[in-house]
């Protein structure tokens, strides 16, 4: 069963173990204001294991990619890259791909409406009404994870195709041309963005709207705001802190994706990540895949960073 | 109190009388509001009072507009505001949780309501509540960092603010501390006073009820067991029910044989007592005799009974010193139980338990109540409720 609040998966396991160091302390059971070394020292021991993952898998490579991306685009795998610091990587590959880039945030942003059209409603009726229902709801919010991601993707593959149902009925209610389609369109890779990041957007909204005391929905009405005030005024002021933590989830890994462009679209569709994609693995470009990335992630940086300016930090923090 | 006096904030529709016609409310198989019928003056202090699951806060929530009624109106001088949105009615709530919203300060929270209906300039209007709940000085706090007393004087004049016909107020002091709730108490009957709109207000406190509200009707299982002034109903209960919800009754279970004029004969448990006529609610039949705890006063012997007197003698199982006064229990001949509360005025010495005495009352302080067959077990009420009125 998926618990009401806390985030799904065993988070628990992970937490140091007792026989650390500094977990010895405990078994002198509540020591009084005598604050030793050792005490003091604890929470850094409980930070290490995570600090040493962090620097080992992550700080380690960030260097080395952004080493890379200051690499001599001249060279090659086989005869090995020099470094020439060459910043003139940046310009260039944002002058090749812009337009991929311009894909990126427009079909992230064009799956984050979506998603918040059919994810709010759905986290607020979870929340708030579902009542006995609630955890099968959760549960199938939760579910298509279960499977993998490409499988998932390839599935609307079937469901878009050409000769399907849904395009079928499209069709017959003339919102699709005899002869249109969706499959290898935009509108086809938006749908599957939507659909493969909706979880990251609505249970943290979950977690928000499940807080929210229906009697202050009462109090509201009591004071005279009809439902669309009570809304506004109420509902989400108080959902904030899961709208904006669930927006950035979903926003951040469908800019950066590249699964959905390349199952459901064509390189007319393609994303920064299926460029960065192909420059690693198939031009073997690293140099210009290692500056793409440094790119992709400034920007993604730049829109957060924007958004909870606006939005205000506490909200997220509250 | 000048801000109050508000002109932007004028009362919508005309004012009138509270009225509940024949309202009831079914959850499933259950009854919580039965055929309630009754009129709340303009301007007055009404209080609902009766145990948790009489039904007290739906009919409450009826009034707001809350919960929908299954059946009968409610009605708001001559206008049906039976299936009217409650963001429709010119009534506020103050209720039990407060229901502050914890994302506005307190000044926010009190705007909320004049906001919504696009009052521009709500400073003066706002200000001025704040100053009437004495909290001008916390209008940029958020309700998490105000104590309970102070959470509840928000929400206070949260409602008050718009000025409505009827202030509903479901249990607000039932969070608070004892000394805080008396001077919630008295505060609210001041601004009741000063603001004039009509309270309803719903509790399980009979003494809440009783030094706070004009009139109170009792609540049993969805119907009204009495109404009037908290006096009459104390003095005079209607039913067993009410005898020992306001407090606590002596019953004793007897029948009357009717009698002549001005009296109502009753036996019980082999003795003769008599009630005046205009203290009887019936004069044949099935009935309780009942005198208050303080109505009875305890003697040595029954020579020292003052004449016109009626008594009962037995013997103290329990003495029990509050400080005001003493609580007695007192076994009688046939196996009863009578409480007896004398005050400790030091005009007679204290009962040791074990100790015979002969307790004796004024008939005029006596009441007779229709007996309904099984209702017996009543005539022991529980000890250390709390007191109505000190004696």
């Amino acid at each position: 069963m998926i618990g009401h609040t806390g985030p799904p998966g065993g988070r628990d396991d992970m937490s140091p173990p007792a026989h650390l160091p500094g977990g010895s302390g405990r078994r002198t059971g509540p020591q009084p204001p005598n604050r030793s070394g050792r005490q003091r020292l604890l929470p850094y021991l409980l930070l290490l294991p995570a600090a040493a993952w962090l620097v080992l898998f992550f700080a380690v490579p960030l260097v080395q990619l952004a080493a890379a991306s200051l690499y001599d685009p001249a060279g090659s795998l086989a005869t090995g890259y020099a470094m020439t610091w060459a910043f003139g990587n940046y310009p260039d590959a944002l002058a090749a791909y812009w337009p991929q880039f311009g894909r990126s945030f427009g079909y992230a942003g064009a799956a984050l409406v979506l998603a918040l059209l059919t994810g709010y409603p759905l986290a607020y009726v979870i929340a708030q009404k579902a009542g006995r229902w609630r955890n099968l709801l959760l549960v199938c919010v939760v579910a298509p994870m279960f499977t993998s991601f490409l499988v998932r993707t390839l599935a609307w593959k079937t469901i878009l195709s050409d000769n399907g149902w849904f395009v079928g009925l499209l069709r017959d209610v003339h919102l699709l041309g005899p002869d249109g389609r969706l499959l290898a369109t935009p509108v086809a890779v938006v749908l599957g963005l939507t659909y493969n990041f909706l979880p990251f957007l609505v249970l943290p909204l979950y977690a928000s709207l499940e807080r929210l005391d229906p009697r202050l929905l009462e109090a509201a009405g009591d004071l005279y705001a009809g439902p669309l005030r009570t809304f506004r005024r109420v509902t989400l002021p108080l959902s904030m802190p899961g709208l904006v933590a669930g927006t950035l989830l979903f926003f951040i890994p469908a800019s950066g994706d590249y699964i959905n462009a390349e199952l459901l679209g064509t390189p007319n569709e393609y994303m920064i990540g299926n460029v960065v994609d192909s420059a690693f693995l198939v031009r073997l470009d690293h140099p210009q895949g290692a500056a793409l990335s440094f790119l992709l992630m400034a920007a993604i940086l730049a829109v957060v960073l924007g958004h909870l300016r606006r939005t205000g930090p506490e909200e997220m923090l509250r | 109190m000048s801000g109050m006096v508000g002109t932007t904030a004028g009362r919508e529709g005309p004012a009138g009388d509270l009225r509940l016609a024949n309202l009831t409310k079914r959850f499933g198989a259950v009854t919580a509001v039965d055929d309630l019928s009754l009129t709340v003056p303009q301007g007055s202090f009404f209080a609902l009072l009766g145990p948790s699951g009489c039904g007290k806060t739906t009919t409450l929530r009826m009034i707001a507009g809350l919960e929908e009624p299954t059946g009968g109106q409610v009605l708001l001088g001559e206008r049906d505001v039976t299936r009217l949105r409650p963001y429709k009615r010119p009534v506020n709530t103050v209720f039990q949780s407060y229901a502050l919203f914890p994302h506005l300060d307190v000044f926010e929270n009190v705007a909320f309501g004049l906001r919504r209906r696009g009052i521009r300039s709500v400073d003066d209007e706002v200000m001025g509540m704040l100053a009437l709940v004495q909290l001008d000085d916390h209008g940029h706090r958020r309700p998490a960092q105000l104590s309970g007393g102070q959470q509840q004087r928000v929400a206070l004049a949260r409602a008050l603010v718009n000025r409505p016909q009827v202030l509903l107020l479901d249990e607000p002091l039932g969070a608070l501390d004892l000394t805080l709730r008396r001077r919630m108490q008295l505060e609210l009957k001041r601004i009741q006073a000063e603001v004039g709109s009509t309270f309803v207000h719903v509790t399980h406190d009979q003494e809440e009820a009783m030094t706070m509200a004009d009139t109170v009707a009792v609540l049993n299982v969805g119907r009204i067991e009495q109404l009037g002034a908290p006096a009459d109903l104390y003095e005079y209960p209607a039913t067993a029910f009410v005898a020992n919800f306001l407090g606590q009754s002596n019953l004793l279970t007897g029948e009357a044989s009717g009698g002549g004029g001005n009296e109502v004969a009753v036996s019980a448990h082999g003795r003769r007592f008599s009630v005046p006529a205009g203290r009887a609610r019936v004069d044949r039949g099935p009935v309780h005799l009942g005198v208050r705890p303080e109505k009875l006063h305890l003697v040595d012997s029954a020579d020292q009974v003052p004449a016109g007197c009626q008594h009962v003698a037995g013997v103290v199982t329990d003495a029990a010193y509050v400080g005001v006064s003493t609580q007695y229990l007192l076994r009688t001949g046939w196996g009863g139980e009578l409480t007896a509360f004398v005050a400790n005025s030091g005009a007679t010495g204290p009962l040791p338990v074990g100790a015979r005495a002969v307790a004796y009352w004024d008939p005029r302080h006596a009441f007779l109540l229709s007996r309904e067959p099984g209702d017996a077990h009543l005539s022991t009420p529980a000890r250390n409720e709390p007191v109505g009125t000190p004696s």
